[in-house]
């Protein structure tokens, strides 16, 4: 299992999303996506998009100012 | 996969946005190779559209110049372009739009000579043509040759459009054996039509060539799709793969590409 990351804390909606779904598209079934982004809409909306499309969100941590989500791709 | 510019992203976002098309189908976009015949009404919205969505490579044919009268409908043509070759001046327009797509104009019209050369190198055709002899080749030429294709066509304000997977699925000789004879075309003083139809009807088949490309949906296959946009009523008809279709039944009659005899008036 290979473990990417990706860093949307300066996109904003849609970009958010979109970027995520690039990096999840180049990474293979079970791999992990860690996802650094802001509070408030970022972090709403993309742990809720990534499971709409069938990839489960392993955790949610406060990391510093930001969050840190782990996404495994289906 | 392909490494995406921070542009690109933003370009196609709302594709790549979509469940049925993403990254993967977005990809297959880039990759995908369409021949639009005919840069008209039907073309030019069909033209745009595919070079916005970024289809890698469009092909644009036609042999015939802008005319003022052509403006009313055909969207890709400007008042600066009248006396242009049509198929340069939709191609100025869609490089315009997105300048990662390769556009391939030809001014030239597709005969039974030089139609199976060009539409060889394609994934996909629109038929975007404005007479019977043009729409029986191309379905022939697509058949032949297995390529799958959008028919369309326009008159008034009445639309009619499906799509045809060669051998799989009905074909234009499936419905209608042959073209109809000359004297039954509509004359010239019965062939006005509402411009923005052409829009409604060439964008139906830019988003089949879209779901084609990227295998999002289902297509128009053996469903003929009309509309009257005087109540703007849509209907969408089952037809049938015809065994005895002369093109692609069990015991076909047409096995090489013919020129079919024009109609009398000659529409620009």
């Amino acid at each position: 299992m290979t473990v990417e990351t990706l860093d949307i804390t300066k996109d904003h909606c849609p970009m958010t999303f979109v970027k995520a779904k690039l990096a999840l598209a180049k990474i293979s079934s079970g791999d992990v996506l860690e996802v650094t982004l802001s509070g408030g809409e970022p972090l709403e909306n993309v742990p809720k998009s990534a499971q709409e499309e069938g990839h489960k969100i392993i955790s949610i941590e406060e990391s510093g100012d930001n969050y840190l989500i782990k996404i495994a791709k289906k | 996969m392909r490494d995406y510019t921070e542009e690109q992203l933003e370009r196609y976002s709302r594709h790549i946005l979509l469940n049925d098309v993403g990254v993967e189908g977005q990809e297959r976009l880039l990759d995908g190779k369409v021949l639009i015949i005919g840069a008209g009404g039907l073309g030019s919205p069909a033209a745009l559209y595919l070079a916005a969505a970024g289809v890698g490579t469009i092909g644009i044919v036609d042999g015939d110049r802008v005319d003022i009268s052509n403006l009313q409908r055909q969207i890709a043509h400007f008042t600066k372009d009248v006396g242009v070759w049509k198929a340069d001046s939709a191609a100025e327009k869609m490089r315009a739009i997105n300048p990662d797509v390769n556009v391939i104009p030809y001014n030239k019209y597709l005969f039974a000579s030089n139609i199976k050369e060009i539409i060889g190198k394609y994934d996909f055709v629109i038929d975007g043509t404005d007479n019977f002899a043009a729409k029986f080749l191309i379905n022939d030429a697509c058949i032949l040759g297995n390529i799958p294709f959008s028919h369309g066509g326009i008159l008034r304000f009445d639309g009619q459009t499906f799509t045809i997977n060669p051998n799989e699925s009905a074909c234009l000789r499936c419905l209608f054996d042959k073209p109809p004879p000359p004297n039954l075309v509509p004359t010239c003083s019965e062939a006005g039509v509402l411009g923005a139809i052409a829009g409604m009807l060439g964008t139906i088949q830019a988003a089949e060539a879209l779901k084609f490309l990227t295998g999002a949906g289902e297509l128009l296959n053996n469903k003929l799709l009309t509309f009257n946009a005087l109540d703007m009523q849509f209907r969408t008809i089952t037809v049938n793969k015809n065994e005895n279709c002369p093109i692609c039944g069990h015991n076909p009659t047409i096995t090489e590409l013919v020129d079919a005899e024009q109609a009398v008036c000659d529409l620009k």
